[in-house]
């Protein structure tokens, strides 16, 4: 028998599975407030979902506040934080949307169908902005190389983000791997897309007009991730068949692919008044969102949701998180000519409901009202948790135990194609091979650059006089070791390096998403991890003129009591006036002037070399020094815009002697430099604000002039050339023997 | 004399429609979308079947694609001499219509493998392979799960005796493929199927390094006005 809200007003005592949602005692006390009753089953469901950690942001939400507060002013942003995703003006009329968000406990558990649908709710986020999804790229971080199961997430993890991203026709243009033992067990899968539209063609998640239409469509409903839910149906029901259910959902990128093509399709018909996608709490989510955001009613006729399994309860289908499905609102008389457009893409398409003017969200179940709630209590009221936290009883040890007291090598030529071959400096190309980064014929860089970059070519709906020189790019970026010497300064350190690398490019920095992956809230330790952290990426945003657009919080990275390594990722987006102008990666000929922008201090906590040749993490990070950041920054994209850079790397991990063998790769191009200082900290030291380019001889004066007008310290180690690196009086490596260094590490550990 | 027009079928699930066109306007053709469910080719001189995955690969990889509408009318025409180039999954479906012979059959590394691949043009007696030089090297990009070319050994005789093989893999094969074949052609010569993506070849800026890709593009237009 259904558990409507009729009988739950003559059933007031009954008692309800709330602790196996996992609602708090006084989370569920405060439903019974709303409501003037106990919830049913199905308005259990809506709550315990909505007001989940992963939907409400109950204990981040008070942090995440700075983004906005301590925004910097920005005339390109168009869309903030709080919708899908945020959308960022990059001239010629056209303005790009982006975001990241994690995917990192499906992927241990099913690691193919974890990242597979990491890819496709991403993209899904995007399309619900009225975008054209162009690119993705994926921040990977797994156990230690040589754990038995890395060798089970890796390659499913890279399987599946291959296979879906390929299916569905978008490039994969660049992203991190990072191997730390810090996340066996709690593997991260941070995925993100870029998409385009015009300007003036925003979408959001809105259900205004009392009368419109509310259409379900793409793939049917089915029982997918919806353990909690299983509780409610058994508990309801007592069936057993109910109560064993995939937790990890499947993804189905052709039907996700027609989905894009449809949804283009719609919005350039204009029968779309506001639209949603369907992710994490599904159909709850959707009508909860989309109702709260408009008139404020919705009425939903559950019985009406295909499904793919007729067995659903309400329950289960309210908190399904089948893939590949979209929630629109659509005007009565736009309904044939939706309905026809999703019928030529064969994307099933069903009115399940229509929007009200009551300021209640109701749904119905075979003719019995099971849910009647006001929506913004679910969407937008949950509960806000001040967490305790403090300094982790370790922290003051760790900061205090330096690398200095480290043995320094002897050999640096060995030191250098040690760490060339380590896991995580290896060359990337197999994990990037498997993944499509042609398709769509607009891709100018993806790995190994430091920022994939597309130009802005896409044929669209109102863009057919419009075209445009433009390109943009991004990168992303996050190093657990530094956050977790200091996570004000990780993070920022995270913002600074993607920034930066956005900028060889040629390309201006404009906006940013984060991902911010943590251990248990529930933890103090970990949660002044995550309050120090926030503060210092608002402080840096603020620093760098780039406001965060939107983002996602992945709490619970922890095995046992262990945490992972507090992980920031941080992406940036950036735009160039003229890709033509774009500035490729490393040494690009001959007879170039190698230069050395920014400066060296002594800096080896977190370092690649600490962690490589000592297995050692302590100290304090490279200091994050912004305005530097900055005009490095202008530099570089006053540079490219003036065509003085014939080729350019950001320096990072493994510091410039890793960023002259990279360099030298890139082309096959050698060089030979010289040292002014002491040579192991000149070319292992990771200082933050620093780049390589190269330059054409003709062109230094000029470049070198613009360095000294911004303050940018340039110092001009060589000369490109030849077939080896050579660094005088230190080492010679012949540019063969890197590349044989830097190709074998990751087939030789994954075959 | 008007531009030469060349269709590029659109199937659900394809992929690299818009590069295809793309590609045929940058050497002065116009390109034609065709659908997959219409029964009509609207006249064109020329057909591209793109690459992607057509019904989502389901069941055999181009085995759904064969039976849609377009195909009833691209078949017959194929083999009236209408010049037909299909790419990668366009590959895939050429060989399900029976159009070229053998199968594409999953890579040996048994992984997706994008990277930019050296071939060898082995036959420039087609409609789309005359503007290059007998033996001579490009570069283009392959990006395929399932791209190992296998054939009875009958029929590669056959293929290697006839001069069908079009293009082979050079410097490495990337995907098992018998004889290292990256793509065949028909008897009259006017089909020609390939794993490699010619369409993402064609400009400086995006794609492969170098503009090797062009010559498909510029063959069929020599084709065109020498016909």
């Amino acid at each position: 028998m259904i558990d409507s809200v009729r009988k739950a007003a003559k059933t007031p005592d009954e008692p309800m599975p709330f602790a196996e949602l996992g609602m708090k005692p006084d989370e569920y006390a405060r439903v019974k407030e709303i409501l003037g009753r106990r919830p049913t089953g199905s308005e259990l469901a809506i709550y315990s979902v909505m007001w989940s950690e992963h939907c409400s942001y109950k204990s981040s939400k008070v942090h995440l506040k700075q983004f906005a507060t301590k925004a910097p002013k920005s005339e390109a942003l168009l869309v903030g934080m709080g919708e899908n995703a945020g959308v960022v003006d990059i001239g010629d009329g056209w303005a790009a949307t982006f975001k990241i968000e994690s995917h990192n406990h499906p992927s241990y558990v099913e690691p193919h169908q974890g990242a597979a649908t990491g890819v496709g709710g991403i993209v899904r986020d995007i399309m619900s902005m009225g975008a054209r999804p162009i690119a993705v790229m994926d921040a990977l971080r797994f156990g230690g190389a040589d754990a038995v199961d890395t060798r089970r997430v890796l390659p499913g993890v890279v399987e599946g983000i291959g296979h879906y991203g390929n299916c569905l026709g978008l490039p994969n243009i660049g992203g991190e791997v990072v191997f730390d033992p810090c996340y066996i067990g709690n593997p991260l899968v941070n995925a993100l897309c870029v998409g385009l539209l015009r300007k003036d063609q925003i979408k959001l998640a809105t259900a205004p007009g009392p009368g419109n239409k509310v259409v379900l469509f793409g793939a049917s409903t089915g029982p997918d991730g919806i353990g909690g839910a299983s509780v409610l149906a058994s508990a309801t029901f007592e069936d057993e068949s109910h109560a064993k259910r995939p937790a990890v959902q499947v993804g189905d990128p052709f039907m996700e692919k027609l989905l894009i093509e449809c949804c283009l399709e719609l919005y350039a018909a204009d029968v779309v008044v506001g639209i949603q996608d369907l992710g994490a709490a599904g159909v709850s989510c959707a009508t909860t969102e989309l109702a709260a955001k408009g008139t404020g009613g919705m009425h939903v006729d559950l019985t009406r949701v295909p499904l793919r399994d007729p067995s659903l309860r309400p329950e289960e289908i309210l908190m399904s998180e089948s893939q590949e499905r979209m929630m629109a609102v659509v005007e009565p008389r736009d309904i044939p000519a939706f309905m026809a457009i999703c019928e030529k893409w064969d994307v099933p398409a069903t009115v399940i409901g229509e929007v009200t003017d009551t300021g209640r969200l109701v749904m119905t179940w075979e003719g019995e009202i099971i849910v009647d709630i006001p929506p913004g209590t679910a969407a937008d009221d949950g509960p806000v948790y001040e967490r305790p936290y403090h300094e982790p009883a370790g922290q003051a040890a760790l900061n205090t135990d330096t690398p200095d007291r480290l043995e320094r090598p002897s050999d640096l030529r060995e030191t250098l194609l040690k760490l060339l071959g380590s896991p995580n400096l290896a060359s990337r190309e197999w994990v990037t091979s498997q993944y499509d980064r042609y398709v769509r014929s607009n891709t100018v860089l993806a790995q190994p650059a430091d920022a994939g970059m597309v130009r802005i070519a896409e044929t669209m709906a109102g863009a057919e006089h419009a075209p445009t020189t433009r390109g943009i790019a991004l990168a992303t970026d996050g190093n657990g070791r530094y956050a977790k010497l200091d996570p004000y300064a990780g993070a920022q350190l995270a913002l600074a390096e993607a920034y930066r690398n956005v900028a060889v490019t040629g390309a201006q920095p404009l906006a940013v998403t984060n991902c911010l992956n943590f251990g248990s809230p529930e933890d103090p330790e970990v949660m002044w991890q995550f309050a120090e952290a926030t503060r210092g990426l608002a402080d840096a945003c603020r620093a760098l003129g780039v406001p965060v657009t939107g983002g996602n919080v992945s709490f619970y990275n922890q095995t046992g009591s262990t945490a992972i390594h507090p992980t920031p990722v941080v992406g940036v987006l950036g735009v160039i006036d003229d890709v033509a102008r774009r500035v490729p990666t490393g040494f690009t000929a001959e007879g170039l002037r190698v230069v050395l922008l920014g400066d060296t201090r002594e800096e080896f906590g977190g370092s690649e070399w600490a962690h490589v040749a000592h297995r050692h993490l302590g100290g304090l990070p490279p200091q994050a020094v912004l305005e530097a950041e900055r005009a490095l920054a202008t530099v570089l994209v006053e540079g490219a815009r003036r065509g003085l850079l014939a080729g350019s790397h950001d320096l990072s991990d493994g510091g410039l002697a890793v960023a002259l063998a990279e360099s030298c790769l890139a082309r096959g191009v050698g060089a030979s430099v010289a040292l002014s200082g002491e040579p192991f900290t000149d070319l292992f030291s990771e200082s933050a604000s620093r780049a390589l380019v190269a330059v054409r001889p003709e062109a230094y004066d000029e470049f070198a002039s613009l360095c000294g007008r911004h303050e940018v310290p340039c110092y001009g180690l060589g000369m490109t050339g030849g077939d080896t690196l050579v660094v005088e009086g230190v080492f010679e490596i012949p540019v063969a023997q890197l590349r044989e260094t830097h190709e074998a590490a990751l087939p030789a550990l994954f075959g | 004399m008007s531009a030469a027009r060349v269709g590029v079928v659109t199937f659900p699930g394809t992929l690299d429609d818009q590069d295809a066109a793309r590609a045929v306007h940058l050497v002065g053709a116009q390109a034609v979308p065709l659908w997959h469910a219409d029964h009509d080719l609207k006249g064109v001189d020329a057909v591209f079947l793109p690459g992607g995955f057509s019904y989502g690969d389901y069941l055999r990889c181009g085995a759904i694609s064969r039976f849609a509408p377009i195909m009833a009318e691209l078949v017959p025409a194929a083999g009236a001499g209408l010049p037909v180039i299909g790419t990668c999954n366009g590959f895939q479906i050429l060989c399900e219509a029976h159009l070229l012979p053998g199968a594409l059959t999953r890579n040996v590394s048994l992984h997706y493998v994008c990277r930019d691949q050296r071939v060898r043009i082995e036959q420039t007696a087609t409609a789309w392979t005359n503007a290059f030089e007998q033996g001579q090297e490009i570069v283009l990009p392959v990006k395929h799960g399932e791209g190992r070319y296998v054939a009875s050994g009958e029929t590669l005789a056959a293929l290697e005796a006839g001069g069908h093989v079009v293009v082979r893999y050079a410097g490495g094969n990337p995907n098992g493929s018998l004889n290292d074949i990256a793509g065949i052609r028909n008897e009259a010569g006017n089909v020609v199927g390939l794993m490699p993506h010619p369409e993402h070849a064609v400009e400086e800026l995006v794609g492969a390094p170098g503009t090797d890709g062009l010559g498909f593009f510029t063959s069929i237009l020599k084709n065109l006005v020498d016909a």
